[in-house]
């Protein structure tokens, strides 16, 4: 302010002024990171660093045939079980079996999930009852089903949808239970009807909840099937597998082991693009 | 149709929220609500809707709504209350679908409403789109669509910048200037409360009571910036809610 009444101070001050700037430095960046974000590539490339790493490391020696097979020897396996069409008969049993028990264990565990976060009678009824039955290891009752269900396919069923069903209650319920109140009440204050309010506004409001228990549940899934195989199955992925491990047939092993990650892999993927279309609203 | 709160008292708990309130709300005239942090505001438009029910008193509705009338007594939200999952004529459908009207129907009325909130534009962009400002024009429009006989609005531009906050005080006086509605607004802001009110209910801290009812004559229209008697008015709210809201600061530390 006072430099406009100085007319030959200005120039000395605005150098010295200045000095700061010229010798200042950035100031240091310290955001960014937490914002994961999808690269498709990268996945791919880690799988194939890892197999060229095994194939290298079992041709060299360094790791020996006896404590991992040869990726390449894997894939002659399972080059040969597409060619004799084995590949389907195990496949096609497996992935129905997977199909209906997922698909009755997640509907029951959604809906039974829904009533928990609805009911307050539900909710103290159902609630200590699934918090048992959550710890217990599914496949430690597979002969009990075996015995309820028969050891054709409905033992089968009962067990991938039972190990399906408690975590999609869970996820489901703490899904309700995490819808905006506000919202509620705003459907109230316009008199929506309660089958309208939870069809609007609690089921869309829990979807991102259920969708990410889909997942958890879909592996559960994938893990039981290998289990529910183990018994009085001659067909199917997790049939395929036990066998080749009780003969210690390595390459077998692993080529049953590579089409459940495949599995899993399609799965996730799917359901990925499944959230990507319920969920565009998400901010 | 007014609304009519007689000898209202309500207690959460060891808290007392609210003694004996007694004011109403004529048709056509807006009531601002103002008090101090805490004092039952929100508590008391709850009430007033039918959301909660008071521990004693009554809140009466004297007459019937107009017979068009879809909801009779509707809120605006502070925090908007949109599905976010909605679009823009979504969430105003959302309101029509469980009265039967659909089609063509309700193509004119969301037509209408977002004509007469300026929205037009924007009627297939979800809430994340749109800004604050928006997003509570969205809010009055979905209210307008089930023609109110009351609205209900807590504190609905304190979620605003001051700047969209004046737009959307013009667009509520236009709205009213046009087709007169009955509203109860409640709001922490001395200058919204002067612009809007027909009549201003004063809140002493909690326990709320009505500390005093101020009327303002002058037209909704008529009111300005730097208007002398509102500025006087203003003043005098200001000296009647000073010493309520220092001393619910003070009580607030104690709790
Ligand atoms: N559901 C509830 N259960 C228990 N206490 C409550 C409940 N709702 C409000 N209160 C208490 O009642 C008092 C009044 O709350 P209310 O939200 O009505 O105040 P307000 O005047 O709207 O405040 P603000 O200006 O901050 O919005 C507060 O002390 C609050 O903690
Ligand atoms: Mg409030």
């Amino acid at each position: 302010m006072s430099d406009q009444a100085l007319p030959g101070a200005p120039v000395t001050e605005t150098a010295t002024a200045e000095e700061p700037a010229a010798g200042g430095r950035p100031v240091p960046f310290r955001g960014g990171g937490f914002v994961p974000k999808t690269k498709f590539w990268l996945g791919p490339i880690v799988f194939v660093v890892i197999i060229a790493l095994l194939e290298w490391g079992t041709r060299a020696g360094v790791i020996s045939a006896l404590t991992l097979p040869r990726p390449s020897d894997v894939l002659a396996t399972f080059v040969r079980l597409w060619e004799t069409g084995l590949l389907w008969d195990h496949l096609v049993p497996s992935l129905t079996r997977f199909a209906v028990g997922s698909a009755m264990g997640c509907t029951a565990g959604v809906m039974v999930g829904i009533a928990i976060g609805l009911f307050t009678y539900v909710r103290a009824g159902l609630v200590p009852v699934v918090a048992a039955i959550f710890p217990i290891p599914k496949i430690a009752l597979l002969p009990l089903f075996v015995i309820w269900f028969g050891i054709d396919e409905g033992s089968k069923y009962a067990l991938i949808a039972l190990g399906t069903f408690t975590p999609m209650v869970v996820a489901t319920y703490g899904a309700v239970d995490n819808v905006d109140r506000t919202l509620i009440r705003m459907g109230q204050s316009f008199n929506l009807t309660w089958a309208s309010i939870v069809r609007k506004i609690v089921l869309p409001g829990a979807m991102p909840g259920i969708l990410s228990g889909l997942r958890v549940s879909l592996a559960i899934g994938i893990i039981l099937l290998v289990a529910a195989e183990m018994l009085g199955a001659n067909y199917g992925v997790g049939a395929y597998i036990v066998e080749a491990g009780y003969l210690f047939d390595l390459e077998r092993l692993f080529a049953g082991v590579t089409i459940l990650s495949v599995l899993g892999v399609t799965v996730s993927f799917l359901l990925g693009q499944v959230e990507r279309r319920v969920l565009r609203w998400r901010v | 149709m007014d609304l009519a709160l007689d000898a209202v008292s309500h207690r959460y708990g060891a808290v007392e929220v609210m003694r004996d309130i007694t004011f109403d709300v004529p048709s056509g005239r807006i009531v601002c609500i103002i008090g101090p942090s805490g004092c039952g505001k929100s508590t008391l438009l709850r009430f007033l809707g039918g959301l909660e029910r008071p521990g004693a008193g009554r809140v009466l509705q004297l007459g019937t709504p107009p017979s068009d009338s879809l909801n009779p007594l509707t809120y605006i939200f502070q925090d908007f209350a949109l599905l976010p999952w909605r679009t823009v004529e979504g969430n105003i459908s959302l309101v029509l679908e469980d009265h039967g009207i659909g089609g063509d129907r309700a193509e004119a009325i969301v037509a209408d409403v977002l004509a007469r909130t300026k929205l037009a534009d924007f009627r297939t962009a979800l809430p994340k789109q749109l800004s604050g400002g928006m997003k509570q024009r969205v809010a009055i429009a979905r209210a307008l669509a089930v023609n109110p006989a009351v609205m209900l609005m807590d504190e609905p531009l304190s979620a605003l910048d001051s700047q969209t906050r004046e737009l959307l005080m013009d667009d509520l006086i236009g709205l009213w200037t046009r087709a007169p509605f009955t509203a109860v607004y409640v709001t922490h802001n001395l200058a919204e409360a002067v612009r809007l009110g027909h009549r201003i209910v004063v809140l002493s801290r909690r326990p709320g009571q009505v500390r005093e009812q101020v009327t303002i004559d002058k037209p909704l229209g008529e009111r300005g910036f730097a208007d002398p008697d509102l500025d006087a008015i203003q003043r005098h709210l200001w000296s009647l809610m000073r010493e309520e809201a220092m001393a619910a600061d003070q009580e607030l530390v104690d709790v």
